[in-house]
């Protein structure tokens, strides 16, 4: 490795950062906007076109404000929890293309560095939330711990399925391998498995309960103020962009479907639009589904990791496995798998939960109180 | 010659969170040494071309571990570790690094490694050979892994029925 190479990789870093930057911005405004639509408001409208600015506006407030040090934090310990969560969300870019050949470094292992990276920042959470010294922050630093190591497992198997399924851990090879069939034909229950999963590593709703405002607080962050907060923030929706894109290039298809018809220069621009359009339109399905959802409990959150996602990866990674191995078995055997098991899933969750509904009712109903009432209404 | 320099920087994160472990009194701190000198020696793997040992020192130590070792410091009192660290067992444990680190000296100046012609192991050839020559070694790893995850639920059982 020479100067120059150090030089070339050093502006490679600085233009993924600034693009990286320039996305969580887009990402901000979209969220506002869809979430408001949804709402049936307009969300915000008075910085620049259709509120465009805002974001601007809210960085600069943020970054303009006073960081609070409380007195009891661990100081070592909470400044580097903002650089420990930060550096692995932007680390895993190194390997994740854009576009058709627009990829810093197409590492054979890249699946599996992806997967190795994304781990680190748990233990930025755990870090802000010791080193804030404050309850609420502590046990959202360790109900983070156990939510990103339980989804972790079935978020792996989703991806072992297509790494199994393509015999590659390359993404860019994964990708080029997707230009008859996209996996989402092949894998749906892969692609709802890793989504979910993906969901839960992100901390998003219905998953957001280590930060869940009503229970503790603001978890790991209640402490953070001004810029580092905002490297928190900005960790988060750079995550939210790799799940997306990391879901398009695994199993959307990626830059091909639509195929490209041109080649050259013009080829891999148009690429990356088809990537970024994608990945924008998944990102909004993750907006929607917040707009939505309840938050789980946290029991609920690990009975459904353990005893529902991670049994029906462990499934579909055998069934994939067992097909890829026995070349007789023709390829089609396997969508038809993958949704019968998905309709059972859905039937097990349907059951389980309206019993829970159910057992609910009588409870309540058994309570002498409201049994008064309801023959008071009956009379 | 950049390499050189790296792998400087690495060696001296690794030295530090070493040190850190052993010399900081306060347990959560030895923690997170811990995981710089795991963090460390994974570059090292990477400055020696070991692309997937370095992949998978980053997932199990620093990533599953470290966070597993930390979650249960969390949840325990800090002061059990406090009165841990003044008892005087000292000598007997300064006896037996110094007799581990004569055996790593003696055992790496011994060896004839070929250090010249480093290459990238291509992961198919790896998996190849994991799975075919090292087969039985690797089942037999998982089976103890298997017996330990067993070990704990039976464990953790029957204290649940004991209360």
């Amino acid at each position: 490795m020479s100067i120059a190479d150090l030089f070339n990789y050093m502006s490679y870093v600085f233009g993924l950062f600034l693009s990286l930057t320039l996305i969580v911005l887009l990402l901000v405004w979209l969220e506002r906007k869809v979430l408001a639509r949804i709402q049936m408001r307009m969300g915000p409208m008075r910085v620049g076109f259709h509120g465009a600015l805002q974001p601007i506006a809210d960085a600069i407030k943020l970054i303009s404000k006073e960081d609070i040090l409380p007195a009891w934090t661990d100081k070592l310990v909470y400044w580097f929890a903002p650089i420990v969560v930060f550096v692995p969300a932007f680390l895993l870019w190194v390997t994740i293309p854009f576009g058709k050949n627009m990829v810093i470094r197409s590492l054979d292992l890249g699946l599996f560095f992806i997967v190795a990276i994304s781990v680190l920042s748990v233990l930025g959470l755990i870090m802000a939330g010791w080193g804030s010294a404050n309850k609420y922050a502590v046990l959202g630093g360790l109900r983070a711990a156990g939510q990103l190591i339980s989804y972790e497992i079935p978020l792996i198997m989703a991806i072992l399925t297509i790494a199994i399924l393509h015999q590659s851990l390359n993404l860019v090879e994964i990708v080029d391998k997707q230009s008859q069939i996209p996996n989402i034909f092949i894998q749906p229950l892969g692609l709802v498995l890793f989504f979910i999963a993906g969901l839960a590593e992100l901390g998003r709703t219905p998953f957001d309960i280590h930060h869940a405002e009503s229970e503790v607080v603001g978890g790991p962050f209640v402490e953070y103020s001004g810029a580092h907060w905002s490297v928190f923030f900005l960790a988060e929706y750079i995550n939210t962009f790799t799940i997306s894109i990391l879901t398009v290039l695994l199993f959307l298809g990626g830059w091909h479907w639509p195929n490209i018809p041109f080649s050259g220069n013009l080829q891999t621009v148009l690429s990356v639009f088809v990537v970024l359009i994608k990945t924008i339109l998944v990102v909004i399905v993750i907006f929607w589904i917040r707009a939505t959802y309840p938050r789980l409990r946290i029991d609920q959150l690990m009975s459904f990791g353990w005893k529902m996602l991670i049994p029906m990866a462990f499934i579909n990674v055998t069934i994939t496995a067992c097909i890829v191995y026995y070349d007789e078995l023709p390829l089609w055997i396997l969508p038809i798998l993958s949704i019968i098991l998905l309709v059972l899933g859905a039937v097990i969750i349907q059951r389980k939960f309206s019993k829970n509904i159910t057992s609910t009712i009588e409870v309540i109903s058994s309570k002498s109180l409201l049994k008064e009432k309801s023959e008071v209404n009956i009379n | 010659m950049i390499s050189l320099i790296i792998f400087y920087i690495i060696s001296a994160l690794v030295l530090i969170g070493s040190a850190g472990v052993i010399f900081s009194r306060n347990i959560v701190y030895a923690a997170f040494s811990l995981f710089l000198a795991l963090l460390g020696t994974a570059g090292v793997f990477v400055l020696l071309l070991a692309e997937f040992l370095a992949i998978v020192q980053i997932l199990i130590y620093g990533g599953a571990v470290v966070t597993v070792i930390l979650f249960a410091l969390m949840l325990t009192k800090i002061d059990d570790f406090r009165s841990l660290s003044n008892i005087n067992y000292w000598p007997v444990s300064a006896f037996l690094s110094l007799i581990v680190l004569i055996t790593l000296i003696l055992g790496v100046s011994q060896a004839k490694i070929n250090t010249q012609n480093l290459g990238l192991v291509k992961f198919n050839d790896f998996s190849n050979d994991l799975f075919e020559y090292w087969g039985i070694p690797f089942e037999i790893a998982s089976l103890v892994l298997l017996v330990a995850l067993i070990g704990a639920i039976v464990i953790l059982k029957d204290k649940g029925n004991d209360s």
